[in-house]
């Protein structure tokens, strides 16, 4: 790109472009990128946005692709301890009347293996895959509010240490990772154990509100110019509904885990039904967020589906306008099928009813979305690459996690199956079929982006179909146990129920799905060290994050992207417009309007700092604290102030002065 | 990927078959509740896979064609776009009517479930404990109120209620031949009703997580004709049999001194424990410990003898007993029945 | 500084918690107390008993399942038929500081074993040896004598006084504010 292109703002109203109400007084204002010639905007940029070298410096990173690498890498080694779990949980199920594994460890092993993969991995990954895709995908140099996304990255990590030091003292969660009262209140559960989930879960909550957050404000105030909202991909849309979803969602557990806490620990009687408590109360907070949950986790994976369907089917997504709304369409009815969770309490039949027309429901805008991604893959041979498989594979198993799942929307239906095997397939179908398998294909995709290699394809295929056949022997007969009648969360089961051949071969299959894991971490190993170096955009796909090199440099874009068309690559295959006027000697983001994406001011991204660490290391001890006294909340407040205090230390900058 | 699916189907099939037979499985019904349900599971079952197959179908049609997309990807054909929002609008559409049609479907079959047994002239009480069942069975006269464990007898082939709560945690009750699962929850009184078309032996067990011995807390639902379940009652009803020979009194002596009496309750002796399962016709139960061990002599000395190993963590200390005391004990408790 | 931090916390923890939160059911013949000798006499006037200090003291009366479990075998075994929820009746309260016989758990694990006199029954065919020191460990925490972290919270049940782990320090019990 020569200075030469810098045709710019051809999409954009002049007056705008010259009445930036960021601008002040040009004796304050440093060197622009206006008519700056790439070798020396490459130099600019690098010094103004570099992380700073040393342990503190990386330890002080705001940078959203450094933060991302961390969550991802984090996230990923929390699956394998996860995996490790099952592994261990499927041992003792090989055969009746195992003595491998007591109940008291069987108890933790399942509670971990739930609370790891739904708060420790799967929360965290598709979040994670958002920190780092989305600001390169709506063409800003950073995240919005990036110290915070820092904090939410460390508070996670320390929560997830909490919880596996935890196990490792023999002291975890043994009550389910939905720790219903009375089992996980304060009569049945003596020790720390249940404070351990219920303190853990406000960790790793606050994390994913904080990158929430930042998510929501990056997309609506951040995005290149020109890219209004019918221009904005789908993953991003996916992410921007997650985000509001997390919202809306996690604080009703928050709630639920600290009125647990305060059950047990200060004497409350929330949950108890003899001082006029009540036991049900916890579930409908509890699966308030609960059901929501599962979208969050499975939102993100249609984003990634709609964005690997188009580059391999080589044309936009079919129903661009559907997809999207389709996405808000779950987003809003997920919140309103909580009680499908709560059928055989005995809730009213009438009003149970309701919940299963409302959970039937959900199933039509998924439907639009399958039938939409079908539909784009209609116009010929699609390119077959890894991504692509997983993406089929996705098809494959979570339409079958879909429509068990109509099953279980049906009130009598769901009595005999509820709490059973049955239930365990259906909810690994959804959430590994759902989200796993593209998130592995997103893996395939992205990886040349985030690493500038390759991984290597013919591995990728012996992983799919290693996955895939694993999985599936895993996870299938698992319905087909569960109508036998095994209850779920069991650690053992008598011989004469005739269980035992069939759990042997499960039992196998999971082996085989966890070395199909154990391939892909070889493959990421692999790829990273060996793989063939790939360019700028190896799929030739459409999105702006393929606009920037392999892996992208700490600012992004050297020059702002102009957006025309949702495929801005497949729009603009010479070069892409470009918008300038941004300040090289800080770090300046364009902030644009919500609906058009109008530029609208310049402002300053935070500079790297040590504070976040250290107040995620403050909320951390305190939360830790606090499953021993209520006074934590007292005495941490002091520690928390005086960091949020450093973090928020005016910089004497002339714009916070204004 | 269709060799994978033919792998998988007949996987299926083959465990299908070689288990069909369970005397715990919802697709084994024996009563009209599960007998509905177990058509309800077939029907959406059956409508599932045909919606499944149909879109794999959809899903190999791009594989097996020919051609190759455009080179130019933004070069779309306006003509295959429309028809294909026509396809897409009617499978939307065809999908919103399937759902409809299960919704009422299974809101019909709900109503069809609450109509069994709404005229049940016999109620028991069920309240879940950690780990075992207490089974009260409810008469207006107040010497003929049963109290016994974890077996829990019926009429066959007419409808009986059961009331269901809990001391301490959420239990689920759960016999897959008979009915569907409800919860029972401390502070609420749950009401099933059940039915069993013939005699037999129905196991269940508890189906929400209760902690420590959550899978081991079975239970037995015993079907038998009415003169024979009248009869039951009538026996149960007596207090526990007088212990014949020296070895079973010195076990009832024993029983009474030593920690046992603390929990358990026998009719007709001083002891009188409600916090642990009535044993006042033990040996005429099928099954020890909630379902745990058969009813044996053997069992029953081991029981005693470890409970900590056969149910760990359960609330049955171990005891420190000698050699003679447990024969002694074992022989008093099989003399129960 | 973070794995320091990190490591400073495990060990901490890991110290605190080894006593705390086994769950041990089976009774461990290693750590004494099986057979016991019968005392030659039964009454020691308001004496405490010489008891030589044993093993399973330590390891009960601050582990908190041992501690629930003494809760639960209080209610069972109807401790409160004399002492009212500890709040004593027809036999002395148990949640104050006033200790007849002395507040170690091995004097109140001998009251529980062979009784006291003035109506305290002995119990030592009765209950499991390791279940009289649940219960003896639990009647300390009546009295804040067991640490807030490992003491029992509320019962599911009305509340008939403040939970064990909410209780003031024993050393602050009964005087005054």
């Amino acid at each position: 790109m020569s200075s030469a292109d810098l045709t710019s703002e051809r999409d954009l109203p002049p007056e705008r472009e010259t009445s930036v109400r960021g601008d002040i007084a040009p004796a304050r204002d440093g060197p622009r990128d206006t008519g700056m010639d790439d070798a020396s905007l490459h130099r600019w940029l690098a010094r103004t946005w570099r992380t700073p070298p040393g342990i503190i410096g990386a330890l002080s990173s705001v940078d959203h692709k450094v933060i991302a690498r961390r969550y991802l890498i984090t996230a990923f080694l929390f699956l394998c301890l996860g995996g490790l779990n099952a592994v261990a949980m499927r041992i003792q199920l090989s055969g009746p009347q195992r003595g491998l594994i007591g109940p008291d460890l069987y108890n933790q092993l399942f509670t971990m293996h739930g609370v790891t993969m739904m708060f420790l991995f799967a929360v965290p990954i598709v979040q994670a895959t958002g920190i780092y895709l989305v600001p390169l995908m709506v063409g800003t140099r950073n995240i919005a509010f990036p110290r915070l996304n820092a904090f939410g990255y460390w508070v996670y990590v320390s929560g997830g240490l909490f919880a596996w030091v935890s196990f490792a003292l023999a002291m975890a969660p043994d009550v389910g990772w939905f720790a219903y009262v009375p089992l996980s209140g304060p009569e049945f559960s003596p020790g720390k154990r249940a404070d351990v989930w219920a303190q853990m879960i406000t960790y790793t909550e606050v994390s994913s509100l904080a990158v929430a957050v930042a998510t929501i404000v990056t997309v609506l105030k951040q995005r290149a110019p020109g890219m209004s909202l019918d221009k904005i991909p789908l993953y991003v849309w996916a992410l921007l509904v997650t985000s509001f979803v997390v919202v809306f969602a996690m604080p009703a557990v928050m709630i639920t885990s600290t009125f647990l806490i305060l059950d047990r620990l200060v004497g409350t009687h929330i949950f108890n039904p003899a001082e006029g408590g009540d036991a049900l109360l916890f579930q409908h907070l509890f699966w308030f967020f609960g059901h929501p949950e599962v979208y969050i986790i499975f939102l993100p994976a249609t984003g990634m589906v709609s964005s690997i369907i188009p580059a391999f089917a080589r044309r936009p997504a079919f129903g661009h306008l559907g997809l999207v709304l389709s996405l808000i369409a779950v987003g809003f009815l997920s919140f309103g099928l909580w009680v499908h969770h709560m059928f055989a309490t005995g809730l009213p039949k009438l009003g149970a009813s309701f919940f299963t027309a409302s959970s039937m429901l959900i199933a039509i805008p998924n439907g639009v979305q399958i039938f939409c991604w079908l539909a784009t893959l209609w116009d010929g041979r699609p390119v077959i690459r890894t991504p692509l498989l997983f993406v089929f594979g996705f098809f494959f198993t979570f339409v079958i996690g879909g429509l068990t799942g109509v099953m279980l929307a049906s009130v009598p239906l769901d009595l005999q199956v509820h709490d059973t095997y049955f239930v365990v397939a259906h909810f690994h179908y959804v959430l590994i079929g759902g989200s796993v398998f593209p998130l592995l294909g997103a893996a395939y995709f992205w990886f040349p982006k985030i690493t500038g290699r390759m991984m290597s394809e013919r591995l990728g295929r012996w992983h799919f179909w290693l996955a895939m056949i694993g999985f599936n022997a895993a996870f299938f007969p698992m319905h087909i146990v569960g109508l036998w009648g095994m209850p779920r969360r069991v650690y053992t089961y008598p011989a004469e129920l005739d269980w035992g051949n069939i759990n042997l071969f499960i039992s196998a299959g999971a082996v085989l799905f966890f070395l199909s894991f154990v391939l892909f971490a070889f493959n990421l190993v692999h790829g990273a060290l060996r793989g063939t170096p790939a360019g700028d955009n190896p799929w030739d796909a459409g999105t702006l994050e393929w606009a920037t090199s392999s892996p992208p440099p700490s600012y992004n874009f050297t020059r702002i992207p102009v957006v025309t068309n949702v495929e801005p690559l497949w729009a603009e295959r010479g070069a892409l417009p470009v918008a300038s006027g941004l300040r090289v000697d800080a770090r300046e983001l364009i902030i644009s309007t919500v609906a058009e994406a109008h530029p609208d001011i310049r402002e300053k991204s935070a500079t790297p700092s040590i504070w976040p660490l250290l107040a995620a290391i403050a909320v951390g001890a305190t939360f830790l604290y606090s499953i021993f006294t209520p006074w934590a909340i007292i005495w941490g407040a002091a520690p928390i102030a005086v960091t949020l205090v450093g973090w928020f230390w005016p910089k004497g900058d002339p714009e916070d002065e204004e | 990927m269709k060799r994978l699916a033919s792998i998988a189907f007949a996987t299926a099939i083959a465990l299908f078959l070689q288990g069909c037979a369970g005397w715990q499985s919802a697709l084994d019904p024996k009563g009209p509740a599960a007998s509905e349900l177990a058509w309800l599971i077939w029907f959406f079952t059956g409508l599932c896979a045909v919606v499944w197959v149909l879109v794999m179908a959809a899903l190999a049609v791009p594989l097996l064609m020919r051609s190759r997309q455009h080179a130019e990807p933004l070069a779309l054909d306006a003509d295959a776009d429309s028809r294909k929002l026509r396809v897409v609008t009617v499978a939307v559409g065809l999908t919103a009517v399937i759902l409809v049609g299960l919704t009422l479907l299974s809101f019909f079959a709900n109503r069809t479930l609450a109509a069994i047994g709404s005229d049940a002239a016999l109620t028991i009480r069920v309240t879940g404990h950690q780990w075992w069942w207490e089974v009260r069975y409810e008469d207006a006269t107040p010497s003929r109120v049963l109290t016994t464990a974890n077996e829990i007898h019926i009429p066959a082939g007419e409808p009986v209620r059961l009331l269901l709560t809990s001391t301490d945690v959420i239990h689920s009750f759960w016999v897959p031949s008979l009915s569907g699962k409800l919860d029972l929850i401390p502070g609420r009184m749950n009401v099933l009703d059940i039915k069993a078309d013939k005699p037999g032996v129905y196991r269940g067990q508890c189906a929400e997580f209760c902690g420590a011995q959550h899978a081991n807390m079975g239970t037995f639902i015993i079907a038998e004709p009415r003169a024979k379940f009248d009869a039951w009652w009538n026996d149960q009803l007596q207090p526990a049999a007088a212990p014949t020979g020296g070895e079973a009194k010195a076990g009832e002596n024993l029983f009474l001194k030593r920690p046992c009496v603390m929990c358990h309750k026998i009719g007709g002796t001083p002891a009188g424990g409600t916090v642990a399962p009535d044993l006042t016709h033990l040996a005429s139960r099928q099954t020890l410990a909630a379902g745990t061990l058969t009813m044996s002599r053997g069992n029953l000395a081991a029981w005693i003898a470890d409970p900590q190993g056969v149910k760990p963590g359960s609330h049955m200390p171990v005891v420190d007993l000698s050699g003679d005391e447990l024969n002694a004990i074992v022989a008093y408790l099989e003399g129960l029945k | 500084m973070r794995p320091v931090v990190a490591l400073l916390l495990f060990a901490s923890m890991a110290l605190a918690a080894c006593q705390r939160e086994e769950r041990d059911t089976r009774p461990q013949s290693a750590l004494g107390s099986g057979e016991q000798p019968t005392p030659v006499t039964t009454l020691e006037p308001g004496g405490q008993r010489p008891s030589p200090t044993d093993n399973k003291a330590a390891s009960f009366e601050a582990n908190a399942f041992h501690l629930s479990e003494g809760k639960r075998l209080f209610g069972w075994f109807n401790c409160s038929g004399c002492h009212a929820n500890g709040g004593g009746g027809m036999g002395p309260a148990l949640m104050d500081e006033k200790w007849i016989y002395g507040s170690s758990m091995e004097s109140i694990h001998a009251t529980i074993r062979d009784g006291r006199p003035n109506g305290m029954p002995s119990f030592r065919d009765k209950i499991p040896d390791d279940q009289i020191w649940e219960l003896a460990a639990f009647v300390r925490s009546l009295s804040g004598n067991a640490p807030s972290s490992a003491a029992p919270s509320r019962n599911d049940d009305m509340m008939v006084h403040p939970s064990e782990n909410r209780m003031p320090d024993a050393a602050t019990l009964g005087k005054s504010p």
